[in-house]
């Protein structure tokens, strides 16, 4: 089984968020960058587990991004896979991403293509999605459990208030989140193997975004939290129902 | 070029979502000058012509049992199909859980931009700019729409339905037919519970409660407000509460009218899943707890003598 993995660069949880260039850049300046955790711990290490069951599968990594998406790349090798391709394009618009994505899964004919359920960064939660209508596959969002028997996959997937299983045939795109996997810490022998593993740099193919960001914004600052005594619960409460009117 | 609104529904009953979805829709139509349409799937027990009161003058109905379940590529077939036969010009969805599957396929498909996760009604002064949260609570981005059709997954609880009165035309929409790839095996549905996605109001229980036994206090208080409960990451993982609660980086995101955190000391990865909260509500016994810092009103002191008298205090609002 050939399985293609989505890897993300995201600014680590702790980062500043801060813009320049009038608003309309990130200042990655000094930013420590990591893997989206969602790609890393729930897509990428199931993707290690399905291996694991059966080590005639291929586990290949895919990136669009520039050349310092590299050490994450490598990050992601160093917990499994055989073998990385980075496409040379740094975008931001989710359907330019897809289509290199897209033209990538196309030309290696994965029987399963896993993502994250969203990066950390720009919240879209739509590379899954776009990728699965791009190849004409079926797509199931926001997995908290997947197994395969076969060429079939049992999914559970979130529903609000619940969930819902459903059984679909490879190929499939899956969107991982909580569930799926258990994180994994990359070992030594994992760190020096990733040293070896192919990451191939292609080119993008043409694509016209659909989207730009036009500016960023902070959101205002807090005013500050009104603190009520410990001896006066029922204060917060008044608070909350006259002043704030919440309920 | 009419705006198109996806109406999602769960066990034939239109989600609270999709009312505000379809209000947000109406509204860029009456902005843009243009009608607003609905596309429903599967069959309902709920009233189609009352979307009306939403604002929405027409609603395209597949009224197929198959399609009671969710199969994103269908329908997305189906809602891109109808979406070039009116010609929309705009097609709005919740950003909720089916809509995060249905909108990017929509927007690949249709070969149109999509903002998913937006925040505010389109600025058309300049382009078609919408605003939507990014980095995960911390930052807004505004995004211009590019493409002649625009999609819009709008963020769950962050417009209001406006609620009006009116009577929409319902009329049948007949897809061609194709065999779905998705076999639905079971929904496992918590019962009697207000689904965290779409709660106005959230209580929530962190390792401060010392234990799964002190959770009636927030299940109370809970009740009492029709909120839902949810929990911290340290809590879901020492199993006191049941992952689909747990709220944070690593789990759901939550973006309701309030956020009442018991016992939670409110770590960043905590606050990247509540931030986009519109009040936060902290009580905690240690002064120094980071969440103080994110919330609006505050509480320093022990949950096990404090929450009782809140819980007595809004039952007297309530009973």
């Amino acid at each position: 089984m050939k399985i293609l993995v989505c890897i993300s660069k995201t600014p680590d949880t702790t980062a500043k968020i801060a813009f320049v260039d009038n608003n309309t850049k990130f200042a990655a300046e000094g930013v420590q960058w990591i893997i989206n955790p969602y790609d890393e711990w729930y897509a990428l290490v199931r993707a290690i587990e399905l291996k694991e069951q059966d080590p005639s599968s291929i586990i290949h990594l895919v990136t669009v991004g520039t050349a310092d998406a590299e050490p994450i790349i490598r990050k992601a090798l160093a917990l499994g896979g055989d073998e990385a391709i980075r496409v040379n394009l740094e975008s931001h618009d989710s359907f330019t991403i897809a289509s290199q994505i897209s033209a990538i899964a196309r030309e290696g004919a994965y029987d399963l293509i896993l993502t994250g359920k969203e990066t950390l960064d720009y919240n879209g939660a739509s590379i899954g999605g776009m990728v699965a209508e791009l190849l004409d596959l079926p797509f199931i969002s926001l997995a908290t459990k997947f197994d395969l028997a076969g060429n079939t996959a049992t999914v559970t997937r979130e529903i609000e208030g619940g969930e819902e299983v459903a059984e679909v045939n490879l190929p499939l795109v899956v969107s991982c989140q909580k569930g799926v996997a258990e994180q994994r810490i990359p070992n030594m022998k994992g760190i020096m193997g990733a040293r070896s593993k192919p990451l191939k740099v292609v080119e993008p193919t043409a694509t016209e975004a659909l989207t730009s960001i036009v500016n960023f914004e902070l959101p205002p600052a807090k005013a500050g939290v009104k603190l009520v005594s410990a001896d006066q619960p029922e204060e917060l409460v008044r608070l909350l129902h006259e002043e704030a009117k919440l309920f | 070029m009419p705006v198109l609104i996806y109406i999602d529904q769960a066990e034939g009953h239109i989600k609270k979502s999709s009312f505000e979805a379809a209000s947000y829709g109406a509204k860029i139509a009456a902005l843009t000058g243009t009608t607003a349409e609905a596309v429903v799937l599967g069959k309902l027990t709920d009233d189609l012509p009352s979307l009306g009161n939403y604002g929405i003058t027409k609603v395209h109905h597949v009224a197929d049992e198959s399609l009671n379940h969710l199969d994103a590529q269908q329908f997305t077939r189906i809602i891109a199909a109808l979406a070039t036969q009116i010609n929309a010009g705009v097609v709005v969805l919740s950003n909720n859980v089916n809509g995060k599957a249905i909108a990017p396929r929509l927007s690949a498909r249709l070969k149109a931009g999509l903002v998913a996760g937006a925040i505010s009604l389109p600025d058309t002064s300049n382009g078609f700019v919408v605003k939507k949260g990014v980095f995960s609570g911390k930052a807004f981005a505004n995004i211009n729409v590019l493409t002649p059709i625009k999609i819009i997954a709008l963020t769950p609880n962050a417009f209001s339905p406006e609620k009006g009165s009116g009577i929409a035309e319902v009329v049948a929409f007949t897809p061609s037919p194709e065999p779905s790839r998705v076999k639905l095996v079971a929904t496992n549905k918590v019962k009697g519970q207000v689904p965290l996605s779409e709660a106005e109001l959230v209580i929530s229980g962190g390792r401060g409660l010392k234990g799964p036994e002190n959770w009636g206090m927030i299940e109370e208080l809970a009740q009492l407000l029709g909120a839902a409960t949810a929990c911290s990451r340290a809590v879901a993982d020492a199993h006191w509460r049941p992952h689909h609660e747990h709220v944070g980086q690593t789990g759901g995101s939550v973006s309701p009218n309030m956020y009442f955190a018991v016992g939670i000391s409110g770590a960043i990865q905590h606050l990247a899943g509540v931030n986009r909260s519109k009040v936060i509500v902290v009580i905690n016994k240690d002064p120094e707890a980071p969440f103080f810092k994110a919330a609006d009103y505050g509480i320093v002191g022990d949950a096990f003598e404090v929450m009782p008298k809140i819980i007595a205090a809004v039952r007297k609002i309530k009973g």
